[in-house]
């Protein structure tokens, strides 16, 4: 195992958990400000990739397909929270459950009496595509790094937004106390659409991204669901920060886990055993994990409500 | 999402012959929803195309849908056999869903006719006599890629497929031809969709080629990300990963690839020749080797109804061991545990127009049986 593979291994880590990030920050803003879990979240993720992906093939440009996304989610977002989200917040977690879960099931169908079900085609574009040789002699390629920087970006801009803008002020306030502020005269109810769009728009985004490298087909947003639920348990529920650092660590985990694993049982059994072992001890890494921070601390590692 | 049809009222094969003619019913279970409906579909529209072209009032198809998931197709194939009263079932793709309803269905005196899954443990110990396999044993079309890898000079191969049981059937099966060593041997996880990790340990390993069972979406996320780290091995897979449903999708990436299947669009028979245009104008797309499987089983079971009566089971197993129709491969014929005897050439990768499609560039195993039929007793 030489370094330069381990460098790549930990900035592919890096890549994914930066992706997870983006689901993920939508996800716990969502959970944390309205207190409604949010299965559709990854339908919205979807809904990105598609309409990146039809965009693009109609303009040839992947600009505009990202464009397209960023304000495909959004307006479905905000849609969604509007007609159906909205009469959820007052209900029990289990009807809120019921309710977004009806919703990827009409999502995917959806998607497929416009799009089809065959997978659509949404590729790097050139200026992006290829290897680029970092210091070191490391061969990676140009578009996940990319993926990494505007990840970073976009948690320094979430981070400027919540801290320091009146928005920002406001969001913070409707995760401690809805009531108060809606007394101080704040539209919690556009307050509410503006966060749930945020948040649909970053999971688009993230969809169109990821959608470049992998496959853009209905129910693409489902696995990628869950591990975000993952992150912001660990993170903590309502934490930016806590999701990024969280979404870093599933990522790290998952894709070191992955390497490592099958390498280290190879020092006790013969290689196809331990290969098996191996993958499938890696596929579980994620949740050890999240199972070892609810131990020590059981709000994950940012949260403030137990 | 029910679909009862009903075949056209032409009333042409009445009378033709002489077997007459008890009602046939046939149960199609098969994946219409979720990540894997393209393969479902596929199968679908071939076998109703060939439904349709055959204007038998006597077949009737039943078709639902099993979400891919193990547990819905038990409950659909008991639906069918207990309250539809269907003769003769077909349509599961994934070999999980098979090994959950074909030994049941079978157990109970009713006809199984796969179109797509083969798992090995139904073509040997498990096999069965009213079990009959139109596509291939899943091993089939990664030992052509084997034999492939040899021909092709490379002696230092990289070989990954998911951790689970078609996944292993797939390296075992390219194990078994292939004689060079192995740079790596990884099984990922199912419906994994990033592969920087696995492309990295390629790059480092030392391989001279690449061998990869990723089908569906896992194959699309694969090809692009491989085709984009710069990584420039020759890759070789089987056709389930360059299938006409995700070539598209996966576009340039994929032009070049070499990879093996038992069926193309080019092959040179009457038969095939009048599938590929009629399902053409029928679905306005081109057809893949899921349709392909889907139009040969259709046309292998109206062939045994032409001679015989669904009732006599023995008449009925006989007439389908005969398998006495054009089949899109050209010559067909069953071994004796069920499973196609047949041809599996090499396919490239190419773009006509604007379509990324496949073209014949030879044949990596003649009259090819499958490992397992000794171990077969019928």
């Amino acid at each position: 195992m030489s370094l330069i593979l381990l460098i790549e291994q930990v900035l592919n880590g890096l890549q994914f958990g930066i992706m997870l990030f983006l689901m993920a920050a939508g996800l716990t803003l969502i959970f944390g400000v309205m207190g409604l879990i949010n299965l559709a979240h990854g339908s919205l993720y979807m809904i990105g990739a598609f309409c990146a992906a039809a965009v693009a093939a109609a303009t040839g440009s992947f600009v505009l397909g990202l464009i397209a996304a960023l304000a495909g989610a959004a307006i479905a977002g905000a849609l969604v929270e509007l007609v159906v989200i909205r009469r959820l917040y007052d209900k029990d977690h289990l009807d809120q459950v019921l309710a977004t879960f009806a919703l990827i099931l009409i999502f995917s169908e959806g998607t497929r009496w416009i799009f089809g079900s065959f997978p659509l085609f949404l590729d790097v574009p050139d200026f992006l595509s290829g290897p680029v040789t970092l210091p070191g002699g490391i061969e990676y390629p140009l578009y996940r790094l990319t993926l990494i920087v505007v990840g970073l970006l976009v948690a320094l801009g979430l981070y400027l937004l919540i801290s320091k803008t009146r928005l920002g002020v406001q969001i913070r306030a409707g995760e401690n106390d809805r009531e108060m502020i809606a007394a101080l005269g704040i539209d919690i109810a556009k307050l509410y659409t503006i966060v749930f769009a945020l948040g649909a728009a970053l999971a688009g985004l993230s969809g169109a991204l990821v959608g470049a490298i992998q496959s853009v087909q209905v129910g693409m947003g489902e696995p990628v669901l869950i591990l975000a639920f993952v992150v912001i348990v660990i993170g903590g529920i309502g934490s930016i920060k806590g999701a990024l650092i969280g979404a870093i660590l599933v990522g790290l985990t998952d894709t070191l886990g992955g390497i490592f694993l099958p390498e280290l049982l190879k020092l006790f059994f013969d290689p196809s055993t331990a290969t098996s072992i191996g993958s499938s001890l890696a596929s579980m890494a994620i949740y050890i994990l999240m199972a070892a921070v609810l131990v020590l601390r059981p709000a994950g590692l940012f949260g403030a409500r137990a | 999402m029910k679909l009862v049809t009903m075949a056209a009222a032409a009333a042409l094969a009445v009378g033709l012959s002489g077997a007459m003619a008890e009602p046939v019913k046939v149960g199609m279970i098969t994946t219409l929803s979720g990540g894997g409906a393209g393969l479902g579909i596929d199968v679908r529209d071939g076998f109703m195309l060939a439904v349709k072209q055959a204007g038998n009032e006597d077949l009737e198809v039943v078709i639902e849908d099993d979400q891919r998931k193990p547990d819905i197709a038990v409950q659909l194939a008991d639906k069918m056999i207990q309250s539809e009263k269907v003769d003769v079932l077909t349509g599961i793709i994934w070999s999980n869903l098979a090994m959950a309803v074909v030994p049941a269905a079978t157990a109970q005196g009713k006809f199984y006719l796969s179109p797509n899954a083969g798992p090995s443990v139904l073509a040997g110990k498990g096999c069965h006599p009213n079990y009959f396999n139109v596509a291939w044993q899943n091993d089939n079309l990664h030992e052509a890629a084997g034999a492939y890898t040899n021909f092709a000079g490379h002696k230092n191969a990289f070989i990954l497929a998911p951790n689970y049981p078609a996944g292993k059937d797939a390296l075992t099966g390219f194990k078994r031809f292939y004689k060079g060593d192995l740079a790596g041997e990884l099984y990922t996880k199912l419906g994994q969709t990033d592969y920087a990790a696995e492309i990295a340990q390629i790059r480092a390993s030392g391989a001279d080629s690449v061998f990869f069972f990723l089908p569906g979406g896992m194959g699309i996320s694969f090809l692009k990300q491989y085709k984009d780290s710069g990584v420039d091995l020759p890759v070789v897979g089987p056709a389930f990963s360059f299938d006409q449903g995700i070539l598209q999708a996966v576009g340039d990436a994929a032009l070049g690839i070499v990879n093996t299947s038992q069926w193309n669009k080019d092959i040179d028979n009457p038969a095939n020749k009048a599938f590929v245009e009629a399902f053409q104008a029928e679905y306005g797309r081109l057809p893949s080797l899921y349709a392909s499987q889907g139009f040969d089983t259709a046309n292998l079971l109206l062939s045994a109804m032409e001679k015989a009566d669904v009732k006599d089971a023995d008449a009925f197993r006989a007439a389908l061991e005969a398998a006495e129709f054009q089949s899109t491969r050209g010559e067909f014929k069953f071994g004796p545990n069920h499973h196609p005897i047949q041809d599996i050439y090499v396919r490239e990768v190419v773009k006509e127009g604007d379509v990324y499609t496949n073209k014949i560039i030879g044949t990596a195993l003649t009259s090819h049986a499958d490992a397992y039929w000794s171990d077969c007793n019928m």
